[in-house]
């Protein structure tokens, strides 16, 4: 069991309003000023706790604005694509910077369909990984198992880009490209040259990058469904995957759901290992074996060397759409990570 | 276990079994990549590790030899300027969501905090590009140490206030109870008793930024030569990495795994220390 049940995810979007309580929280901050105030706060002490306080807060909008800023700065540098094309960049195939000319959906195709293809992969591996650290593992082996895990998510990107070039590319082309050709060649995803990098290799390095991510709070919410739940389950004669299935994972549903999405989160702003394996082609074809593009990696290749106002302005504007998927994504994902972790009772859901 | 007993079905038992069998395999094969990635990395970067790697500078491209003593001295010094920034602000914020933001304006802090670390970093990268490369009009050591200074705020901040809340509030009471004032009371009480889980989340967010090279491309850019001026652009290790591991050369392509190599020991070494201290210290940070 893990330690404290009831701890919120540590680096994901509680949103709305937080019991106004928590274990160790004073009951309201202004009361315990009043305390010292009244009986041994001189002048001094009491400006040295203004200024305290005025610090902290300076702090915390500080955040507030770095965000306004990112905001404003997207807003204010996207402006002439933005009346240039209007939605019409969003649903335009067009990527002519000599003519000046943009639309997004090649990289919006690129962005989704890579993530899926990682999602795909992910999500069984990172659940079945939370359940075995949570419910099977034997105690020897599970501190060991979530440091290898946690480790995973500490290689940095550039690196799973590196291995991606050399190592999976190679491997995927040799072996794995021709076997979903000759096997799953009819589905029309696997098809065309095999070139090792594209589609499909960024999908698989996605996939290991955010599994740690979906692992790491999938089993903090696993671990917040009751005991007493699964201790009924197995009371009925269940057997151990009936319990979990039944218990467990029906219990967690929504957090887990929470978990997959702030996954794809990650996977949608993930630039560096996408940019070095994806093949960099502004095209939408069906095949997982062709290269593509994705709003991140045309903004890493291209940005530097882009000239032209409109040229900047529909990169910066892709960062924008960028911008705002994450944070649609990541408050879904926190709110539903949120209703599971808050520590009300969890309901057997019909 | 029930499923020894005789009632239940053949059915029930093999999908048990079956499935308990899968969920093991798949955990077990979670860890391959890992070990594929750091195997790669160590085989194929230790042997281009020697004593120039660490002191000299890049060679023309095509010939051998050289290093990366410039990137290595450019991530340290973005490194620190970062810290800079993102520590005082990160444990500043963090000491107003614990202390005073239990209440609408610090839900609302909190938010912004979690939008920030949803932010992609691309994304931030550009952002710094328009607040200090447009303003300065050429690309700075300053403008990228902004962009991984602003990364390290949220991880730090939410880390920070999580350790806090773990003070038991009998210690505040005490403190204040002596007459400590407020602020002193969150200084050298509370602040120091949660010391320990503060570091952690200090490297927690040092590793998460170690690494980074997407805020970096079009910021600090990357620079052939030694570079101490922070209003010059400068090199990288995750930068040099990315631009010889696009080369058609092998000898610029050793050089990124050894530099892969360099940086992963940096930063395993400091995940390595950070469950050290949170093993120590009873405090989970972010895991």
């Amino acid at each position: 069991m893990q330690t404290v049940p009831e701890r919120r995810p540590s680096s994901n979007a509680d949103i709305s309003e937080e019991p106004a309580t928590t274990e160790a929280t004073p009951a309201g901050g202004d009361q315990l000023m009043v305390v010292p105030k009244s009986r041994v706060g001189t002048r001094d002490n009491l400006l040295a706790d203004r200024v305290f306080q005025g610090l902290v807060v300076l702090c915390a909008v500080t955040i507030l604005s770095i965000v306004g800023l990112i905001v404003f700065e997207l807003l204010h540098a996207s402006q002439p694509s933005l009346s240039k094309f209007g939605f019409r960049f969003l649903t335009r195939q067009i990527w002519d910077p000599v003519a000046e000319d943009f639309g997004a959906l090649p990289f919006i195709y690129g962005t989704i369909v890579s993530s899926l293809v990682a999602l795909c992969i992910a999500v069984p591996l990172s659940v079945g990984t939370a359940l075995f650290l949570t419910e099977l593992c034997p105690r020897w082996l599970r501190d060991t198992l979530s440091l290898l895990v946690e480790l995973l998510s500490a290689i940095p990107s550039v690196i799973y880009g590196l291995w991606g070039i050399f190592v999976l590319s190679p491997f995927l082309r040799v072996y794995v490209e021709p076997f979903l050709a000759r096997y799953f060649g009819w589905t029309g995803l696997f098809t065309g040259p095999k070139y090792g990098w594209g589609m499909l290799a960024a999908g698989v390095i996605l996939a290991i990058m955010i599994l740690p991510i979906i692992a790491s709070i999938t089993r903090e919410v696993i671990t917040a469904v009751p005991r007493v739940q699964r201790e009924a389950a197995l009371a009925l004669g269940a057997t151990k995957w009936e319990m979990l299935r039944m218990a467990v994972l029906r219990n967690a549903r929504p957090g887990i759901f929470g978990a997959v999405i702030l996954g794809l989160g990650r996977a949608l702003g993930e630039t560096m290992a996408v940019t070095m394996v994806i093949g960099n082609r502004a095209e939408i074809v069906k095949s997982l074996f062709a290269p593509g593009h994705t709003l991140a990696s045309v903004i890493a290749n291209e940005f530097s060397e882009a000239v032209g106002a409109t040229y900047l302005s529909a990169l910066v504007e892709m960062a924008l759409v960028l911008f705002v998927v994450t944070l649609i994504v990541n408050a879904l994902a926190g709110l539903l990570v949120w209703s599971i972790t808050r520590g009300m009772p969890a309901r057997a859901l019909a | 276990m029930p499923n020894s007993s005789q009632n239940i079905s053949l059915h029930r038992r093999l999908s048990n079994g079956l499935a308990l069998g899968l969920i093991t395999f798949g955990a077990l094969i979670v860890t391959v990549p890992l070990f594929l990635i750091l195997g790669t990395v160590i085989y194929r970067g230790a042997s281009g590790l020697n004593w120039a790697f660490f002191t000299q500078i890049p060679k023309p491209v095509g010939e051998t030899g050289g290093g990366m003593a410039n990137a290595i001295g450019g991530s340290v010094m973005m490194l620190g300027m970062a810290s800079i920034i993102g520590i005082p602000l990160g444990i500043g914020s963090g000491v107003y969501l614990a202390e005073y933001g239990r209440n609408k304006s610090g839900n609302i802090v909190r938010f912004t905090a979690d939008v920030l670390n949803g932010v992609p970093s691309i994304v931030i990268g550009l952002t710094a590009y328009a607040m200090v490369v447009v303003v300065q009009k050429h690309f700075s050591m300053l403008a990228g140490s902004v962009a991984l200074g602003i990364m390290m705020i949220p991880t730090i901040c939410r880390t920070t206030e999580e350790v806090l809340l773990l003070v038991p509030q009998s210690i505040r009471e005490a403190a204040l109870g002596l007459g400590i004032p407020r602020w002193r009371t969150i200084v050298s009480v509370v602040l120091r008793t949660a010391s320990a889980g503060i570091i952690t989340s200090i490297m927690l967010a040092f590793a998460r930024i170690a690494g980074e090279t997407a805020p970096l491309i079009f910021t600090a850019l990357g620079n052939q030569y030694w570079n101490t001026n922070p209003n010059q652009p400068t090199a990288a290790l995750p930068l040099q990495i990315y631009s010889y591991a696009q080369m058609p050369y092998e000898q610029a392509h050793q050089q990124a795994w050894t530099g892969a190599l360099v940086l992963i020991s940096m930063i395993m070494f400091t995940v390595i220390v950070f469950r050290f201290f949170a093993g120590r210290g009873r405090i989970k940070g972010a895991s």
